[in-house]
């Protein structure tokens, strides 16, 4: 059977809303939970993701002529940790606070299964470009679903965004939402409205499959 | 960290902090194996094996570490010779104890390089544990893990009988049931 070539364009769209890795995929559930207390910490987490994502990519793929079968697991995880050590640093140049506020979880991104399972399922696979692409919009579509719970958890939790206030002073806050509960609860939420919306998409998909024929 | 009495850690790494409920690590598992109890206990047995391995690997590579002055490849050398002693346990397990091998192989190799080990392994860095320390550590961690994902077997056992709407099924609603679990385990703070 022959594949329809894929756009460059749709290999990064992907990871946005169909293939999203935390909303569909539900991969990478540790940090996308743990960190997404504010929204800043979500920002930041999904950021040093995408560049670990990326680079992750961009060499799994050069590489990927190289390695030898039986030893890619063991090359995909030294190659992701190296790079995962580099943000490590590079965060903790850019400001102490926010390494001290991830604490352990950069350092948790290296055993993200979500990096793993892009090096394996596509980088290895395809050319540079479009491992970097697909890692890319992998990155952003987790970025996307972390900053989504963390405005959540954010907002009902302590009343601010990006650390501004919100809410008159009367404001009672979810403290609920700032404790690791909340992060299970903000989660469902938001995977109850995804399925709604693809249940949406899936029926009027049927509709119009059967209206053509 | 000298004068911290072992029981508190256990009880501080198994209820208070449990991996599962109030750090978000192994979460994979914790949904993926948690659909029955004969499976989740196994599970949570390989864990608490494995992390007692991490633990001593952590403190031993933690050491050669310091004396050569490289901790920028702690994250590295911690993965890779977590997951190959595990890998070599695993070979003289199957050669040792066929029946061991049996119960709790399968599940070996998905726990290796799962985030509660890793973690587990940075976290008793982190907080500067000595070597028995360390392994108490472990062991509250492993049973912890364990208790939440037995729990958590038996609640969505209960769950399958339940008439549960058709769009809540599934990952929604063990995510509910996870964060009324994590409320619940929130009672234990004060214990330490």
């Amino acid at each position: 059977m022959a594949l329809k070539p894929v756009s460059p364009t749709d290999e990064f769209v992907k990871g946005l809303w169909r293939d999203n890795p935390v909303f569909i995929q539900v991969l990478g559930m540790c940090p996308a939970l743990a960190v997404s207390n504010t929204a800043i910490n979500a920002l930041a987490m999904g950021a040093a993701t995408t560049f670990v994502l990326v680079m992750a990519g961009l060499s799994v793929s050069l590489l990927r002529k190289f390695i030898p079968k039986e030893a890619r697991i063991v090359s995909y995880i030294c190659i992701i940790a190296t790079f995962v050590t580099c943000v490590d640093y590079i965060i903790m140049a850019l400001s102490i606070e926010l390494h001290r506020a991830l604490g352990a979880f950069i350092a948790l991104i290296v055993v993200n299964c979500l990096i793993l399972g892009r090096s394996e399922a596509f980088a290895s696979k395809n050319k540079p470009g479009r491992a970097m692409l697909d890692g890319l919009g992998m990155g952003v579509g987790f970025t996307f679903a972390l900053l989504f719970i963390g405005i959540v958890r954010e907002v009902l939790g302590s009343g601010t965004l990006f650390g501004v206030s919100m809410f008159p002073d009367g404001f009672q806050t979810w403290t609920i939402m700032v404790l690791p509960s909340g992060g299970f609860l903000a989660m469902a939420g938001w995977l109850l409205i995804v399925n709604w919306l693809r249940q949406k998409e899936d029926d009027a998909a049927r509709r119009a499959a059967e209206a053509e024929s | 960290m000298k004068d911290v009495s072992y029981w508190s850690i256990f009880l501080n790494s198994s209820l208070i902090n449990n991996f599962v409920l109030a750090y978000f690590l192994g979460i994979c598992p914790f949904f993926g194996v948690s659909s029955k109890i004969g499976t989740a206990w196994k599970m949570g047995a390989a864990a608490s094996f494995v992390m007692l391995v991490a633990s001593v690997c952590a403190f031993v590579i933690n050491i050669i570490l310091d004396i050569i002055g490289a901790p920028y490849l702690r994250i590295i050398s911690y993965i890779l010779v977590i997951s190959s002693t595990v890998q070599l346990v695993e070979m003289l397990l199957k050669k040792l104890s066929p029946p061991t091998y049996q119960a709790l192989g399968i599940f070996l190799p998905l726990i290796t390089t799962n985030c509660a080990i890793f973690g587990l392994a940075l976290f008793q860095t982190n907080k500067g544990y000595s070597f028995s320390q360390a392994f108490v550590y472990a062991l509250g961690a492993g049973a912890g893990f364990a208790l939440a994902l037995v729990l958590m077997a038996g609640v969505r056992e209960k769950l399958d009988l339940a008439n549960v709407p058709q769009l809540v099924r599934g990952t929604a609603a063990a995510l509910v049931v996870a964060g009324v679990l994590s409320m619940a385990f929130m009672g234990f703070a004060g214990l330490g």
